[in-house]
């Protein structure tokens, strides 16, 4: 049968000059840029505080946590949240409240920020104590569009998306499961 | 394409576009009626519809605001989304699956069948099977619905191939592709299914069975069809005898205008419908119009519905092909002794990765929802759908502070499942994971209800005015020459998809109407 190539393509951006506050696998520049430990991508925080957004990545991929999905598409999700923020006074006081309000919970657990905190279960504890809150939810609600909505995402999970103007599946695979006969 | 003036009392005004309007109304016309279709809705045609689950949504959904309460996780988890239905010309038959199903004899009558259920309000459908069989015939032929007329069943997708194979595991005996309205070969003008996979977000190659672009328009090449689009109608107007005379809409730009008619029906599915009944109360009909009975808004019917996708360690691909590809048939009998009265369908469905997110468990998150996610090519899937039990206590009223664009109340929409309900999906479930289970699945999940696509019983039909609010015609009890035309004028619900159903009905409404106004009794 048809099967997709979930693999990720390889497209290093190469940010050079790494070497401010490091996360765990993001570093935050002066000037607000956030990079990949990694330098495969970058983005720059243009409403909350880039330490905010960087944590906010931190805590969207420990909602959704996909290990096959690399930091950039959490990233570009909380690009949205950092949009809104940028709209609405509001919700701009919502995302950095909320934060401060995950670091400071780190703080009295662990004694250090919600980002260094080193495994994701205690990390995820944190989240399950403020679930019910209004910033933890806008996150998740968005982080379902944001994450699972990225066109770029959907061959990773094996989704082809548009399909009419290829002629449907007619012809590409829409019965070709072959492994029945062996149940 | 004809056009009606305001003031011409002479025309028939059909209140939605979707199987009930945009059935009745392009009959009428066929029989030399004149009408006039409003609908609230834009006119998206064929090359509009977009393979994009949330940009599709946002084309065609109704995003009016709406309210809810009760137990049904809906309102926890969509609040503002009771229902999952279209804002459009064509209505919900833009968006449907097709399945294409004909009530049960024993379906017409739950009343005297079930007996006495606690909190359900049962009643017979004046109508049985019997006189709906030609009427069933002709909606089937109409709409090109495979199984019958001759017409072969649509090829089995992937997602179909892994149900039959646990079917025949478990020896269920009536599985097959289903009796679609989407053409397997050409016909009527329209070819065969691509195999798209985007059934839900409008049919792009126009295989599937829709008002919008079957009925309508040759409804419209009649020359007695006119079809206003962007039009809500806001009140429906009586005169001091008591009979209704026309309408006042707003278009597009939310002027207000007032269409004489002669006959009035109402097809703007199960919310809208008693909704406009209701905000159509005068000092004449304080409790709102035609509802003498106090039945308008009541016994609101959404079906019992489920999903259960299950994970495999092979791939699947549900999401290529048909999306209601195939369905077992065998637990949709009346069997008191599994727990229930009534039956269900168990139906084929896939979601699209983005859908799949928001539906599969909504709220969940961590890595028992990722790790699910994660699989996602790896699933099939299927949905649950059977009777539920009408109750007087569930259904549309107006909200007494919030208002629309226009000013008028919104709709709340309230649902508490019914034990029977409970005890049938809960059975639903179980079978459904046995059916993947008996294929290898290595994870099953009981997917909770989606916002309602089957909206029914809100202006339901009774042998005696004191039970319901239309008649065997869908003529309104107390108004001789106002309608109802949509599944809100369902008595019970049955366990089948209910399109079939309400284009029969509206097959037969529209003859019984021309009839009545040929021999001046309308």
């Amino acid at each position: 049968m048809r099967v997709i190539d979930k693999r990720p393509k390889v497209s290093r951006r190469g940010f050079l000059g790494a070497g401010g506050a490091s996360l765990i696998a993001l570093s935050v520049l002066p000037g607000g840029m956030i990079v990949a430990a990694d330098q495969s991508w970058a983005v720059t925080a243009k409403t909350l505080k880039p330490e905010t957004f960087a944590t906010l990545v931190q805590m969207s991929r420990d909602i959704y946590p996909h290990d096959r999905l690399n930091d950039g598409y959490y990233a570009k999700a909380v690009q949205v949240f950092d949009e809104a923020a940028a709209k609405s006074d509001d919700s701009k006081a919502m995302f950095e409240d909320g934060v401060a309000g995950l670091n400071a919970a780190a703080a009295d657990a662990h004694g250090v920020s919600y980002a260094q905190v080193g495994w994701e279960e205690e990390r995820v504890a944190i989240l399950h104590s403020m679930e019910k809150s209004p910033f933890f939810q806008a996150v998740r609600g968005g982080l379902i569009t944001g994450i699972y909505n990225n066109p770029e995402v959907w061959p990773l999970f094996g989704y082809e998306g548009e399909s009419a103007s290829k002629g449907g599946y007619i012809n590409r695979g829409f019965d070709d499961i072959d492994w029945l006969d062996q149940v | 394409m004809a056009t009606f003036d305001l003031s011409d009392d002479s025309v028939v005004v059909v209140i939605g576009s979707g199987a009930g309007g945009g059935t009745v109304g392009a009959e009428l016309a066929l029989k030399g009626v004149k009408t006039v279709i409003l609908e609230a809705g834009s006119r998206h045609e064929i090359p509009d519809f977009i393979n994009d689950e949330w940009g599709s949504f946002g084309q065609l959904a109704w995003l009016d605001k709406r309210t809810t309460s009760g137990d049904w996780r809906v309102a926890t988890d969509f609040s503002g989304l009771p229902a999952w239905i279209v804002k459009a010309v064509g209505g919900s038959t833009t968006h449907w699956a097709g399945a294409s199903l004909r009530f049960q004899e024993h379906e017409f009558k739950v009343g005297t069948t079930y007996g006495d259920v606690p909190g359900a309000n049962l009643l017979d459908w004046p109508i049985d099977l019997k006189e709906m069989e030609p009427w069933y015939a002709q909606a089937e032929d109409r709409m090109g619905v495979t199984r019958t007329n001759d017409i072969p069943g649509l090829p089995g997708n992937n997602n179909f191939k892994v149900m039959k194979k646990g079917a025949d595991k478990l020896g269920y005996k009536e599985c097959h592709t289903g009796r679609m309205a989407i053409n397997s070969q050409p016909r009527d003008g329209r070819g065969p299914c691509q195999q798209i996979g985007f059934c839900f977000q409008g049919c792009k190659s126009g295989a599937k069975w829709s008002t919008l672009y079957v009925e309508i328009p040759k409804g419209e090449a009649t020359g007695n069809l006119e079809v206003r689009p962007n039009c809500q109608v806001l009140k429906v107007e009586h005169d001091a005898s008591g009979k209704v005379t026309g309408v006042v809409y707003a278009d597009k730009d939310g002027n207000q205008h007032a269409q004489k008619a002669r006959v009035v029906c109402v097809a703007g599915n199960s919310i809208e419908s008693p909704r406009l009944l209701l905000n159509s109360a005068s000092s004449m009909f304080p409790d709102g119009l035609a509802n003498s009975s106090g039945q308008v808004g009541r016994n609101y019917m959404r079906h019992m519905t489920g999903s259960v996708y299950a994970i495999f360690d092979k791939p699947v691909n549900m999401y290529r092909g048909t999306t209601m590809a195939g369905i077992i048939q065998d637990e949709s009998r009346n069997d008191p002794s599994r727990g229930f009265v009534g039956g269900y369908e168990m139906e084929t469905l896939s979601l699209g990765l983005p859908f799949m997110s928001a539906f599969l468990n909504p709220g969940a998150w961590g890595r028992e929802f990722t790790t699910a996610m994660d699989m996602y090519d790896h699933m099939a899937g299927m949905w649950l759908v059977g009777e539920d039990m009408p109750q007087e206590k569930n259904g549309v009223t107006l909200h007494p502070t919030e208002k629309d664009q226009f000013g008028l109340p919104v709709p709340n929409v309230h649902f508490d499942d019914h034990p029977n309900d409970v005890a049938m999906r809960n059975h639903a479930y179980r079978q459904g994971a046995a059916v993947y289970d008996a294929v290898g699945a290595v994870r099953t999940f009981p997917t909770p209800p989606y916002p309602s696509t089957h909206n029914l019983g809100t202006n339901r039909m009774s042998e005696k005015a004191s039970d319901g609010v239309v008649n065997r015609w869908g003529q309104t009890h107390d108004i001789a020459n106002l309608f109802i035309s949509d599944g809100s004028q369902f008595t019970t619900g049955a366990a089948e998809n209910p399109t079939l159903t309400i284009v029969a009905l509206a097959l037969r409404q529209a003859d019984h109407i021309a009839s009545e106004m040929a021999k001046g009794t309308l």
